[in-house]
């Protein structure tokens, strides 16, 4: 449980230095710091499956995302400048709805039952259907392939819809 | 994309065949061990992406390159739904495992749920490798 805590601070400072530092390839390798960490803490939760696709996912967004500073600018400079008027505004309200937020989820978490303890009602019944139901060793394959697999229908129209929306936007023909 | 020195390309010659065939195994076991289509389609695109930064490639390569992979990405989506919708025909459910179980802990098993994972391996593969392509060359686009 401690090693989880450590991580999450470790998360804490790099997302915190992935936004205010000012050269962009130092930013990227502060969000793999991240990304990696969750992958770690994954292990340490007994969740194979997710540690594998956050670490193959963590690498090749780090390398997608080096290509492209490498082939554009290295530094960001909107750091260090000075705030205008909206600037101002857009943080205080943010803020607000920051601090509304997190008294909502505080109240909200103190109902949840103790970590590592889940209810597990619609969970129970997957473990225990899934290997003479679908066939499937892996359970985590059962549920998102089988129980749930319209989720999965509706988690790759998402990656759907954002490959279109990189093309449209990176196209060349019809562009002014 | 320029591409980069020799000792790269070596390296890169001789350790792409052993990602391309991890990535098939994570994906062809993906109702057996941990991984699945999602984490194996993004290794094979990591391997194309990883060719490509070794070797490099012309803008009228890329530009190729992004079709095929757009296609791919589409026949990926359409297969997912084709399954999908066999399930619709066949035994009037959408999404049911209407193949027969097998025996468990068997390559040849879980009835529909490889056949998901190989589709949704050449939808995600060939997805992030066109978002790597769209991006990587961005160059032309705005030189142009």
């Amino acid at each position: 449980m401690i090693e989880l805590y450590l991580f999450l601070i470790f998360m804490l400072i790099a997302a915190i230095i992935a936004i205010e530092i000012q050269d962009l390839l130092a930013a990227i390798i502060s969000l793999g710091a991240v990304g990696f960490s969750v992958a770690i803490m994954f292990i340490f939760v007994h969740a194979p499956d997710l540690a594998i696709v956050q670490i193959v996912v963590e690498v090749l967004t780090v390398v997608i995302f080096v290509a492209v500073v490498l082939r554009t600018t290295h530094v960001d400079e909107t750091i260090g400048k000075k705030l205008s008027g909206t600037q101002i505004l857009s943080i205080v309200f943010y803020a607000f709805f920051v601090i509304l937020f997190l008294t909502v989820m505080i109240r909200s978490l103190q109902e949840l039952p103790a970590f590592g303890n889940a209810t597990m009602k619609v969970a129970k019944e997957y473990i225990k259907l899934g290997l003479p139901q679908t066939g499937g060793a892996n359970i985590v394959a059962d549920v998102i392939l089988d129980f749930r697999a319209l989720d999965t229908l509706g988690e790759a129209t998402v990656l759907f819809t954002s490959v279109i929306g990189v093309a449209a936007l990176m196209r060349k023909v019809g562009r002014k | 994309m320029r591409g980069m020195s020799l000792i790269v390309k070596t390296i890169t010659n001789s350790i792409i065949g052993f990602i391309f065939i991890y990535g098939l195994y994570i994906i062809l076991h993906g109702h057996l061990t941990p991984g699945g289509g999602f984490a194996g389609g993004v290794i094979i695109a990591g391997a194309f992406v990883l060719k490509i930064l070794a070797f490099g490639s012309g803008a009228s390569a890329e530009k190729r390159s992004t079709t095929v992979a757009s296609i791919f990405e589409s026949v990926g989506a359409l297969l997912f739904i084709g399954v999908a919708m066999s399930g619709l025909l066949l035994a009037g459910t959408f999404f049911l495992n209407f193949l027969p179980k097998g025996v468990p802990l068997h390559l040849l098993s879980a009835g529909i749920i490889p056949l998901c994972n190989i589709a949704i391996s050449i939808k995600v593969g060939a997805g992030l490798f066109s978002i790597f392509l769209a991006l990587a060359a961005m160059k032309y686009i705005v030189e142009d």
